[in-house]
């Protein structure tokens, strides 16, 4: 048995955690960061669009600062979000980008004179200034006051993980890829480590550490339909929310995008349709315009997307050996605008489907995309329930992101938070004295070989683990995506209860010998159906609206009741989980009030209590 | 569509005794737009869980199911199969340490690289987190994006003669990193330094300009432009450095 030793583990080799490592080593502490893939292969490097920064540098984003990114933070999240930290992701940003390009990101910069830009298909003019030339740059994203969005061409992801990456060679961090932890190793109170399967031999090893930080992403991938890396799959959820004392923040909270294309479920952008292009159903007919006479195509993500649902729910969704879709038209916008404004759909289409948009229809349908519920942590990316362990990124409710997250805050959230969790897990380090026990090491070792042990062996049954995955992720899109309601969420609980007991008797058909991939979904299938449960139980809760959780039998957003977060813990051997809720923010520097989009009612909180928590900056 | 295809895939686990490297026939119903990634999860998923394969993002970005394809290495993810024979043949990159079946080891590989070429901005400068970020020409930033689009993926070193025959060279992958920093103003490293890492057989005057790097790159990195570039700079390096 290989056992390791660091001061401080880092499972997830993302933007958030390479930045921790890189923070702590910068401040002279030993860092292992484990992979399941090769760093720069982590879904961080997926995100094209930005990061959300107040620089204010570029003409569209004059006027910009922290003060503007923080309220269009607040607001985007439905009043879901913990205002302090959305305050120090706002206030901090601008620093992060700043230190990025000066580590090698190669971000866009200002170009002095004029220039063109599209809003609605319509054709605008603006001047960048001679004083701010070659300085970060940014483009316009949903949801923002200004243009905010810090981007390197279309792959800013791709571009700031190869510099990080690069900053993580240079100081020597040890980042070793194809690992993945299956369990944390703890005694109730506080966390010691984690048990770790190679996925190039199999074979298991343990990492001890003063302090783990888990920065794993986001779990898209427990639905059927998702924008999200196959490795997306909840692995650094499961392995925390297992320990029994730590919650699940917002489990409800998930994000979907109107236009993921079918099968394979990558993102169309949402340009498509800003520039003009429609919504078509089985008939080749528009129908947005049905549900939303003014906005039709161009209503917000959340909106678009329940519209589509609704109406493939009425028997209009196009048939396929992938399931029902709906087509995106863009043929009308002409080759030229085609070949420029949307090169990027125009490669998707040719390299994944083989369509030609200029002459076809794109296949289309709601698709998860992000996860705002997490693991819950406090205001220093430390999780609640257990001592010395931490999580930044997707996989992390800390909660910047409320209900709804928006465009270019997530890429940013990554290195911030990052930047500001990893500068306190080096104060946590300082002086910090642990004991390892080894009799602790050794059952959480005995307890993970016996698991694997029974798979092979079929101890428990010979359930096939695809299948059960295929039921969780069935049983979530009927009964718990775009559209809720308490039928719907009650029959999915249902369902799931059954699928938990299915996932108990999961057997490999495979030896399971080597970098086995039945053995490591059998390892978390089970974790991944109580995360499924804790979606819908939460959901089935929640009797109001908020951001991207819709109840179609509670529309209004219901402050006086709801303003608050769900922790979903998972008590051991319940079968159930249990459900506590936690005030939405400890302070309001942004009162509650209208988004400003996406209508809806509200019923107000008690005056009283707002007036008691707002506070002047 | 209809068709029913013909799959010929390479199977051998080096973590089992048992195991004999083998080619093994697979045949699975073509469906609509169906990609290499849909076909081998299915064939994971409903005939053979056993079949080691990697994909990570399944979108052409991440690199991570480069393989050889009908005898070419491409992403497995943007290739359709509507596009190809009914017989398919897979076959593992070659080059890279083997992990089992369709998945090689490119992770330890391009780990090794980034310590060879110093894959990092080298400067004396200090961040100030007070002040304002160092301009830079957007054309530069562009231009350093343009060699920093790699996504890793090793098809190019896959594909390269030398790199076939000696182990140490290199490869395109290596000296676009190096190109990536020559460019960047924000390097202050000198051309006699890069010389040190790439002026050899290793590296830059190692390549045989057999240009199947450029050709398999699924990214259409301008990798022989980079290579001529280095090779012409690191000469008259060479050159200067006998006066």
């Amino acid at each position: 048995m290989q056992t390791y030793y660091s001061d401080l583990l880092v499972i997830g080799a993302g933007l958030a955690g390479e930045r921790i490592a890189v923070e702590s080593a910068d401040a002279g502490f030993d860092v292992i960061v484990l992979s399941i893939v090769p760093a720069r292969r982590s879904h961080s490097s997926a995100a094209q669009g930005g990061m959300q920064a107040a620089l204010g540098n570029s003409a569209m984003g004059e006027g910009d600062n922290p003060d503007v990114h923080f309220a269009d933070t607040v607001k985007g999240s439905d009043w879901g979000c913990d205002q302090e930290v959305a305050r120090m992701f706002a206030d901090t940003a601008p620093i992060e980008m700043r230190r990025l390009a000066h580590w090698g990101v190669p971000w866009n910069r200002v170009v002095p004179g004029k220039s063109f830009y599209f809003k609605g298909g319509e054709k605008f003019e603006k001047v960048e200034k001679e004083e701010k030339a070659g300085l970060i740059t940014a483009r316009s994203f949903g949801g923002t006051a200004k243009w905010r969005t810090c981007y390197t061409s279309d792959g800013t992801g791709h571009a700031v993980m190869c510099t990080m990456d690069n900053r993580c060679a240079q100081l020597g961090i040890d980042v070793r890829d194809r690992k993945e932890a299956i369990s944390l190793i703890h005694d109730g109170e506080t966390c010691f480590g984690a048990i770790v399967r190679c996925l190039r031999t199999g074979k298991l090893e343990v990492y001890l550490s003063k302090a783990t930080a888990v920065c794993t992403g986001g779990f898209g991938r427990i639905y059927k339909a998702t924008t999200n890396a196959v490795i997306c799959d909840g692995g650094g959820h499961i392995i925390a929310h297992d320990t029994g004392v730590v919650p699940v923040g917002n489990p409800e909270a998930i994000q979907f995008h109107p236009t993921g294309i079918v099968p394979t479920d990558i993102l169309v952008t949402e340009g498509c349709r800003g520039d003009g292009g429609t919504l078509l159903d089985v008939n080749e007919e528009r129908f947005m315009q049905i549900y939303e006479p003014d906005k039709a195509e161009l209503a917000s993500r959340d909106v678009v997307s329940r519209w589509m649902t609704h109406h493939m729910r009425q028997g209009k969704g196009v048939k396929s050996a992938y399931g029902e879709h709906l087509w995106l038209d863009i043929r009308h916008l002409g080759d030229q605008h085609i070949s420029t404004k949307l090169r990027e759909v125009d490669e998707i289409c040719h390299y994944f489907l083989g369509v030609d948009p200029r002459t076809q229809l794109i296949p289309v349908r709601p698709t998860q995309h992000y996860t705002m519920a997490g693991i819950r942590t406090n205001k220093d990316g430390a999780v609640y329930g257990l001592k010395g362990l931490y999580a930044a990124g997707e996989v992390a409710c800390w909660d910047m992101h409320g209900f709804n997250r928006l465009g270019g805050n997530s890429l940013a959230e990554t290195v911030v938070a990052g930047g500001i969790i990893g500068a306190k897990v080096a104060e946590y380090l300082k002086g910090c004295e642990t004991v390892f026990k080894t009799e602790l090491v050794k059952q959480a070792l005995n307890k993970q070989e016996e698991r694997i042990a029974d798979l092979i062996s079929g101890k428990n049954g010979k359930e096939d683990v695809y299948s059960v995955r295929g039921e969780l992720q069935d049983a979530l899109m009927e009964g718990c995506f775009v559209f809720r309601n308490g039928k719907d969420l009650e029959a999915c609980v249902t369902k799931l209860q059954g699928v938990l007991e299915r996932s108990k008797h999961v057997g490999l058909r495979s030896n399971g010998i080597g970098a086995n991939h039945e053995l490591a979904a059998a390892l978390k299938v089970h974790g991944q159906v109580k995360l499924g449960m804790c979606i819908a139980k939460a959901a089935l809760e929640r009797t109001e609206s908020r951001g991207s959780h819709t109840r179609e039998d509670y529309p209004e957003r219901n402050d006086q009741d709801w303003l608050n977060r769900t922790l979903a813990y998972w008590p051991e051997g319940a079968d159930m989980p249990d459900l506590k809720y936690e005030d939405a923010s400890p302070v309001f520097e942004l009162p509650p009030g209208d988004r400003g989009y996406g209508g809806g009612k509200i019923i107000p909180a008690d005056p009283e209590m707002v007036k008691s928590k707002t506070i002047t900056k | 569509m209809n068709r029913e295809l013909q799959f010929n895939i390479f199977r051998y686990n080096p973590q089992d005794p048992n195991s004999v490297p083998h080619m093994q026939k697979f045949s699975l119903n073509e469906t609509e737009n169906m990609t290499l990634f849909i076909a081998l999860n299915r064939l994971r998923e409903e005939q053979d869980p056993s079949l080691i394969f990697d994909f990570c993002c399944r979108a052409g970005i991440c690199g991570a199911c480069a393989m050889v394809i009908n005898g070419r290495p491409g992403l497995a993810c943007q290739t359709k199969t509507k596009e190809m024979h009914p017989e398919i043949t897979l076959l593992p990159l070659p080059v890279y340490k083997l992990v089992g079946d369709l998945s090689v080891d490119t992770g330890v590989w391009f780990r090794e690289m980034y310590s060879k070429v110093e894959s990092w901005v080298h400067t004396s400068t200090v961040f100030d987190p007070a002040a304002e970020e160092e301009r830079m020409d957007n054309s530069v930033a562009e231009q350093v994006y343009e060699l920093e689009r790699c996504i890793e993926c090793g098809c190019c070193v896959a594909a390269c003669g030398t790199a076939r025959l000696r182990d140490d060279f290199l490869g395109a992958a290596s000296l676009n990193r190096i190109a990536r920093f020559v460019v960047d103003p924000r390097d202050q490293r000198s051309d006699k330094e890069y010389f040190e890492v790439i002026g050899n057989d290793n590296g830059i005057f190692g390549c045989m300009g057999l240009l199947a790097c450029e050709d398999v790159c699924p990214k259409q990195l301008p990798l022989q432009n980079q290579l001529g570039f280095l090779r012409r700079k690191m000469g008259i390096t060479a050159i200067k450095s006998i006066f």
